[in-house]
């Protein structure tokens, strides 16, 4: 594969941008010694793959995201770290385990089995994006996944509901 | 764009997230760096649909589907911390060793 070749389209300069932000948030968010600040590095790295969503012409899964991942779910991981009462403050001490290295090492065996993986049987194959099909995805939800996605909706309605049951101050 | 390209941006994420639940000792960040893992599955199952032209758009439904999945999981996860904490006053991992052997 030539890099150069590869480098002249418009659409990898901008993968490449994103993707280099996308990485640089998900280390902050492993290793940030604050709390809120892993928290709000995670939004970075959500905003990156939404970005990477719309690229592959997956639009109403992009805006999903941002809706539910952005807007509720680090919202509500704020709450728990409010809640909890994590240090929030500098503490990389209790925050981390002490040895490092053996998580690291198992990280890395992990990239490179899936990263060789994959180059290995997609060595050079193309892939075609920026066609939106909002309207298509609405019609297979609602026709030919529409036993999953109320399976899916149930499992949402039931961790609700044990949420609820959980986190209540008298249980009874 | 290449299908490859993708691939390894979500491995990379996926095994920056491995090494987040190993090394966190706070069970937020735990439950933080499980969020990166699950958003490189959903790279991966949307750069997938894109490059198989699927005209079911299995790809992204369940992307669809995982985000959801995601979102339970971290409302029920943070309820199961929260309770946690309210019991123990802790949200340390490794000091939860009530049923370890």
């Amino acid at each position: 594969m030539d890099w150069g070749d590869w480098l002249s389209n418009s659409q990898n300069i901008l993968f490449v941008v994103i993707a280099l932000l996308m990485v640089a948030a998900a280390v902050r968010v492993v290793t940030s010694p604050n709390v809120v600040h892993a928290a709000l590095m995670l939004v970075l790295a959500l905003g990156g793959s939404a970005a990477l969503f719309l690229m592959l012409g997956a639009e109403f899964v992009a805006w999903a995201l941002v809706l539910v991942y952005i807007g509720a779910v680090i919202v509500l991981f704020l709450f728990g770290i409010m809640i909890t009462r994590a240090p929030t403050g500098r503490d990389p001490v209790r925050l981390d385990h002490e040895r490092r290295w053996p998580a690291a090492l198992v990280a890395l065996a992990t990239f490179a089995t899936l990263a060789s993986a994959s180059v290995a049987a997609f060595e050079d194959e193309a892939i075609e994006g920026g066609v939106s099909s909002t309207g298509d995805l609405g019609d297979v939800l609602f026709s030919r996944f529409v036993i999953p996605f109320e399976a899916v909706s149930f499992v949402l309605l039931a961790a609700l509901i044990g949420g609820i049951v959980l986190a209540r101050k008298d249980p009874g | 764009m290449l299908v490859s390209q993708f691939l390894v941006l979500a491995a990379l994420l996926f095994s920056i997230g491995v090494y987040g639940v190993l090394v966190r000792r706070n069970a937020v960040l735990v439950l933080l760096s499980i969020e990166l893992m699950l958003t490189a599955v959903s790279i991966n199952l949307v750069a997938f649909g894109a490059y198989l032209q699927d005209t079911l758009l299995s790809g992204q439904v369940f992307a669809l589907f995982v985000i959801t999945i995601a979102a339970a999981e971290v409302g029920i996860g943070l309820a199961i911390v929260v309770m946690i904490f309210r019991n123990r006053s802790s949200a340390n991992l490794d000091e939860l060793d009530l049923m370890r052997w």
